[in-house]
Parts: C-alpha cells; sequence; structure tokens
C-alpha cells in the first residue's frame, strides 16, 4: 500500500513536530509513508472565505500530486473534511454552472482514499493500541470538522485511552467549537476570543496539563489564548501523544 | 422586512457590545444551555428521529419544488372553506390590505398572536401609522413590546431580559396599555404569569379583530395551523369576529397527513415538549362558532426570489423551531440583537441576506456569523445544511454573482470592503499553486523568526489582541524530510 503524508500547509509551515510524530508513528506500525514534496494546500480557507473559484486550481493540484497513492492520510479533521466533503460539491457546483463534469472527474479518485489520521489508524490499519506512552493527565477537545463532519467519533478518545501512562479526562462542553473557524477568527475577532476563553476555561476546571485535539489550527487558537490568559495548559497534537514512547517521549 | 432594522451595523460591530454586557451573556447562556440539554433528551427518545427529519426535508422540497400548484389549489381551498385570499408581493403591499380590512371593521385595535411573518413586515408599526393599535398577546412579545425592545429570538423573543428585568418592565409599563401589574409584584414566574394573565385577559374579550401568523397551511383542505404553548393563540383565533392570517408563501404543505411529520418534529426542536400543549387548526369560517370572517394574505417579500437560488433555496424549509439559535455558539455570544433582523441565529444569517439581499452593511456581514461548526445543520429537524448556505452567500457577497432580484436575474457587483481579501486569496492560490513559492516563503519566514512582533499590525491585530502567535520554527516540515527522508537519514 502507497500511503502519502498529507500534512497541509499549516502543519508544513508552523507544526512541523506534528508531521515528524506523524511520520514516527506510521513508521513504528509498519507502515512505508511518503511525503510527496509538490504538496501545497487543499484550498479550505479560500473555499469557506467564499473564494470557490480559487480553490479550484488548488483541489486540482491536490488530486494531482497524491492520486498515484493508495491512502493519503491527513493529520487534520478540517481538511480533510475539505476533501471529503468539500471536493465533491465543488465537482457538483461546477456541473451546476455548465461546466461540465471535468472538475469532478478530476477530484473523484482522491475523495474515498482521504483519511484523516484516527480513521487510518482505527479503520485501515485496525489498532487502537499503538505502543504509546504519555505520563500526563489529558482532556481531549473534539474539533468540530472531525467531529460533525467527518464523524470521527470515539477513535481520537479509544486511541488516547490506550496510551500507557496517560490519564484522560472529560472536558466539559467538548463538543462546543473553540471559536477558530478559519477566518472566522479574524472577521469576529470578538466573539472568536470569547468562544475561545470560555474553552480554556472549561480546559482548566478539568485540572489537566495537556489539552489533546487532531487539528492544529484549533490548537493554534486555544493554545495562542491559553497563553494569553496564562493557564499554564499546553496544547499537544494527538499525533505527537500518540508518537511518544518510553524510549522516545515527546517534550 | 421591517423598518426597525434599517441602518443597522455589521454584525462583528453590533456582536462587540453583546459580548462585553456580562448580564446578557449570562442570560442568554443559561437560556440556550438549558433548552438546548431539554431537546436534546427530547429528541433522544425517538428511536425514529433520523426518518422524520429525512420526511420533513422531502416534504418540504416536494412542496417548494410545486408551490405555484400547492398554492393555487390551497387559495381554492380557503375560498371554498368561506375565507379570502390575499397575495402580497411585498411587506408594503402586506401591510396595506391588512391595515385595510382592519380599517373596514370600523375597530381601532387588535390582538395578535406571535407571528414571525408580521414582524418580518413590520406590521405593527404600519398599523400604528394607520391609527390601529395592535396588542402582543404572547408572553415574551408582550414583554418586547411593554419594553420598547426588540426581538431576540424567534421562540423566546425576551431571552435576553432575565426575571427582575421582566418585573420592571410589567410594574412601569403596564399602566400605559392597559391594566396595570398588580402592586407589590414580585419576580416569580407565577407571579409574572398571573399579572401578564389579567392584563391580556381585559383585551381577548374586547378584540374584534384577531391577526395571527401560521406554522402551517393545509393546501388539500385550506387550514391553517398555529403551534403555541400558552393558550393566547387560541383566544386570538376564536374570540374576535375578523381573523386576518398573515402567512410566507412557503408555510404551505400539501396534505393534512404531512402535519404528522412537523407536529412530531417542531415541538421537541423548539421547546422540547412531547406534544405541543396547544395546536389550533381552522378551516375558513362556520356560521355557529369563531371569526365570521377570515382573510388569509399570503406574503411573498423575497421568497420566490429564494426560491430561486439552486444552493439557498434549502432555508425555505425552516420551520422556525429555533433548535439552531439554541445550539449556537456565535449567538450565544452575540445575543440575537446583532443579527438586525427578525430572524437571528445561524438561520436569519442565511434567511435575511436571502430575503432581503446583501447589499445592506448588516445584511453583507451576516454569512461571516459563523465559525462553521456545524452544531445548526445537526440539529435541524429539517435539515437544512446552514453553513453550505453560509458559504454559499459568503461567495455572493465576495464575488458578486447572478442573484433573482423581484423576479428579474441581476448581477451583483461584489460588496465593498473585500478588495483586498480577494487580492489575498488570489496571491496565496497563485503561491500555493507553486511548491517553490511556498517553500520560498516559509524559509523567510523561519529565517527572520526572532524578528516576528509580539502582535500583528492590520487584520492580523484581530488575532494578536486576544491570542499569542504560534512561534514559526526553526525549518518548515518539507525541509526536515529532505534533510532526512522522514528521519530515515538522520544528520544527513
Amino acid at each position: 500500500m502507497r500511503v502519502a503524508l498529507f500534512l497541509t500547509c499549516v502543519n508544513d509551515t508552523l507544526y512541523p513536530d506534528t508531521g515528524k510524530a506523524v511520520v514516527k508513528l506510521l513508521t513504528r506500525l509498519g507502515v512505508d509513508v511518503d511525503f510527496p514534496m509538490a504538496q501545497t494546500c487543499c484550498g479550505q480557507a479560500h473555499y469557506n472565505t467564499g473564494y470557490r473559484h480559487e480553490a479550484e486550481p488548488l483541489a486540482r493540484h491536490f488530486a494531482e500530486v497524491f492520486g498515484e497513492y493508495d491512502a493519503i492520510v491527513t493529520p487534520s479533521g478540517s481538511c480533510g473534511a475539505m476533501v471529503r466533503e468539500l471536493y465533491p460539491r465543488m465537482g457538483e457546483r461546477a456541473r451546476a454552472e455548465g461546466r461540465g463534469g471535468a472538475l469532478a472527474d478530476v477530484l473523484a479518485p482522491v475523495v474515498p482514499k482521504t483519511y484523516e489520521l484516527t480513521e487510518f489508524l482505527v479503520d485501515v490499519l485496525g489498532v487502537t493500541d499503538v505502543g504509546a506512552y504519555y505520563p500526563h493527565k489529558v482532556t481531549y477537545h473534539p474539533t468540530c470538522h472531525g467531529l460533525r463532519g467527518l464523524g470521527l467519533g470515539e477513535r481520537p478518545r479509544r486511541l488516547l485511552a490506550a496510551v500507557k501512562g496517560l490519564e484522560l479526562v472529560e472536558l466539559p462542553g467538548a463538543e462546543e467549537c473553540c471559536g477558530f473557524g478559519g477566518t472566522f477568527a479574524l472577521k469576529n475577532a470578538d466573539v472568536s476570543a470569547a468562544m475561545g476563553a470560555d474553552k480554556v476555561r472549561n480546559a482548566e476546571s478539568t485540572g489537566a496539563e495537556v489539552l489533546c485535539a487532531a487539528d492544529n489550527s484549533c490548537l493554534m487558537h486555544i493554545g495562542g489564548t491559553m497563553a494569553r490568559l496564562r493557564t499554564g495548559m499546553r496544547p499537544v497534537h494527538l499525533a505527537e501523544i500518540l508518537a511518544s514512547t518510553e524510549e522516545e517521549p515527546a517534550v | 422586512m421591517s423598518g426597525t432594522f434599517v441602518g443597522m451595523p455589521a454584525f462583528p460591530k453590533a456582536a462587540h457590545e453583546a459580548v462585553g454586557n456580562a448580564t446578557l451573556r449570562g442570560n442568554l447562556r443559561h437560556a440556550t444551555h438549558t433548552i438546548r440539554a431539554k431537546r436534546a433528551r427530547a429528541v433522544a427518545e425517538v428511536p425514529d428521529w433520523a426518518e422524520l427529519r429525512e420526511a420533513g426535508k422531502r416534504i418540504k422540497d416536494h412542496t417548494l419544488r410545486h408551490l405555484d400548484r400547492y398554492l393555487v389549489q390551497l387559495e381554492e381551498s380557503v375560498t371554498a372553506a368561506g375565507g379570502t385570499v390575499h397575495w402580497a408581493a411585498d411587506a408594503d403591499e402586506a401591510n396595506r390590505i391588512v391595515a385595510d380590512l382592519v380599517k373596514a371593521t370600523g375597530e381601532r385595535e387588535v390582538v395578535k398572536v406571535k407571528s414571525m411573518a408580521t414582524q418580518e413586515i413590520g406590521l405593527n408599526e404600519a398599523l400604528e401609522a394607520e391609527g390601529i393599535r395592535a396588542y402582543e398577546t404572547d408572553l415574551a412579545e408582550l414583554i418586547v413590546q411593554l419594553g420598547k425592545d426588540r426581538p431576540s429570538h424567534i421562540l423566546v423573543p425576551a431571552i435576553h431580559r432575565n426575571r427582575g428585568e421582566i418585573r420592571d418592565i410589567f410594574a412601569r409599563k403596564m399602566g400605559a396599555w392597559g391594566r396595570p401589574a398588580p402592586e407589590g409584584l414580585t419576580d416569580t414566574p407565577a407571579e409574572l404569569a398571573e399579572a401578564a394573565r389579567l392584563h391580556l385577559r381585559e383585551k381577548f374579550l374586547r378584540a374584534k379583530v384577531g391577526i395571527s401568523g401560521a406554522n402551517f397551511m393545509v393546501a388539500e383542505t385550506g387550514t391553517l395551523v398555529v403551534v403555541e404553548s400558552e393558550g393566547n393563540g387560541r383566544m386570538c383565533l376564536t374570540l374576535p369576529e375578523t381573523l386576518i392570517s398573515v402567512v410566507g408563501i412557503e408555510k404551505v404543505v400539501p396534505t393534512w397527513r404531512d402535519l404528522e411529520v412537523f407536529l412530531q418534529t417542531l415541538p421537541r426542536s423548539s421547546t422540547a415538549e412531547r406534544m405541543n400543549p396547544y395546536t389550533s387548526t381552522w378551516t375558513g369560517t362556520t356560521s355557529e362558532d369563531g371569526p365570521r370572517e377570515f382573510h388569509l394574505v399570503l406574503l411573498d417579500n423575497g421568497r420566490t426570489d429564494t426560491l430561486a437560488d439552486e444552493v439557498g433555496r434549502q432555508a425555505l424549509r425552516c420551520i422556525r423551531c429555533s433548535a439552531c439559535l439554541n445550539v449556537c455558539p456565535v449567538y450565544e455570544r452575540a445575543g440575537g440583537h446583532a443579527y438586525g433582523s427578525v430572524y437571528p441565529g445561524p438561520i436569519g444569517a442565511i434567511l435575511s441576506p436571502q430575503l432581503r439581499g446583501t447589499q445592506s452593511e448588516i445584511d453583507a456581514s451576516l454569512p461571516y456569523a459563523s465559525s462553521l461548526c456545524g452544531a445548526c445543520y445537526e440539529v435541524c429537524p429539517v435539515a437544512i445544511d446552514i453553513p453550505e448556505v453560509l458559504v454559499h452567500l459568503r461567495e455572493r457577497v465576495a464575488q458578486g454573482g447572478e442573484v433573482t432580484r423581484d423576479g428579474n436575474k441581476v448581477v451583483l457587483k461584489p460588496a465593498k470592503g473585500h478588495a483586498a481579501e480577494r487580492a489575498a486569496m488570489r496571491a496565496a492560490r497563485w503561491a500555493f499553486a507553486r511548491p517553490g513559492a511556498l517553500r520560498a516563503g516559509q524559509r523567510l519566514a523561519s529565517r527572520t523568526r526572532r524578528l516576528h512582533p509580539r502582535s500583528l499590525p492590520g487584520p492580523g491585530r484581530a488575532w494578536s489582541e486576544a491570542r499569542e502567535m504560534p512561534p514559526v520554527p526553526a525549518e518548515p516540515f518539507r525541509d526536515w524530510w529532505q534533510r532526512t527522508r522522514g528521519g530515515t537519514e538522520e544528520g544527513k
């Protein structure tokens, strides 16, 4: 099976440790993972801000770069949802606009092959205990596009529950949005910040050291809010926890 | 729509005040979280909820597809049952029809059942201008009317008020509108409800004209349905001699049997009731009882234009349950008034810019009043994909394009204030289409990382005012990958 890491532009640029963690984790599980160097951005920010036509060439580029692989794995619920949910919709919209089925045909092959990391682990590899060790108290925030878009369900929690040394505590109001929302964080900064502060207060109330999620864009917002409010809590991507072992602990 | 909202500031500005108002946020948080939890329990009890949701969606889609036919059938049925049907293309026409009908009775006051359509057209203000006083009889609408306030929720219009505020409004204002509040009124719910009951009772018994909306209209029988939970609606619909109902054209359903679906999904979604307390149905007039005259004013007011839009038309499925408001994290913080419309919350953010167009500042900002978290879609009992429509409307605002206004196809220009964003999106697309350009940008960011300021200039300030920036790493992932082939050749 040829497996490609679709890291996302945000992770590539700002969170290389998450990418390294995915590579380490998948390699440990016997997966030969490749990082196609031509990958850039899935077009989610363009699409969700109302620039669908600007997102189209990026989606085509994605399909070209990843088309030859058997599986495409991404450590981002929202970018995964972009490919799985919104690429088909982009194709349909182009058809409805009288531009024929060309875009839909180009995008169709990558849609079913794209997996969010926890889906790939649980559904494709069939593992929940990935042999990780992480001796910390952790609370888990299910991000919206993973939860409601992809329907990740209990997969992340099952993976976390199998991590040795990890104490998982429930986050009150877990399913409420953290307030990031891409350009929403800038366009409606007051509401976004209020949502972020509420999320952080809920996280603090658990007494956990670490807030874990499977999407770094949400963690950038939550972590940025934690730092500003000086909570002492840390945001950590799920992949970094799952990659951590007794021999090679995550920092 | 109502003139009350003309000149509203854009959503972020209107929300700014609400976010800073601790009392308001407390009221909203308490109310929305309570009703949210109750709804979830009421829905979880129904084993075939998913099927009911799908059925509701399909009935509405089918009806909307054949709206021309069902509306004509409805007109025939209502007429055959002794009612009179009027067609109103917009708010002004509807208001004129209602005012003329009231004046023809010689009456100067009317009692009203809670109705979104009459609020949408600003009927109370239009009647006031004609010297006719409209009394709201729904408890929360009464609070809003007495307090010279605006509704902030579709179902619970005074949700932004707490008990203490309501007591003060009753004590100060009831006297000017009719029977004053009892001496020594406290803020206990039973006392407040009793004060409203006494105040309203004299209005029910005196009124000769009632005005309502309707939740559903049945085409095959000409029956109208009002779903309410206080009994004030039943009073207004049965006691007056003349009944005038103003109803949006999308409220028609083909058959009586279709109500079976919505009378299960609406109460559970809105008030978390298993069965609705007061469901009134009436078909034309009867000689023995109830109103002698019945008028139905069918309201378009932007609905046909909305129907012409393939993506946006799903908003017309809405049955006004408010579940999307109660679950929305943005509504919870911004409050209903920030939406500048009688339709607040997620559904308002897709309905108002379609019914009114996206030209005004508030309407152009509403599609962005969402983090696209999807909670609204999840709870919607007719499966309106609100995030999909929001993104569709963002495209209309940012890029312009073809829309239908007053039945004509027009091409909209992009809204003002999006030029810089448009340029940035285009530049980002250009860079992302070239991995080399992306890499050059990443390397530049990494090399200069010690020079980055903690607070950002320009639009970035919106980020750094409330949040720290993430540190830029020493090298992007792709450089590490190329250097080490994924860690297999470390140090190379």
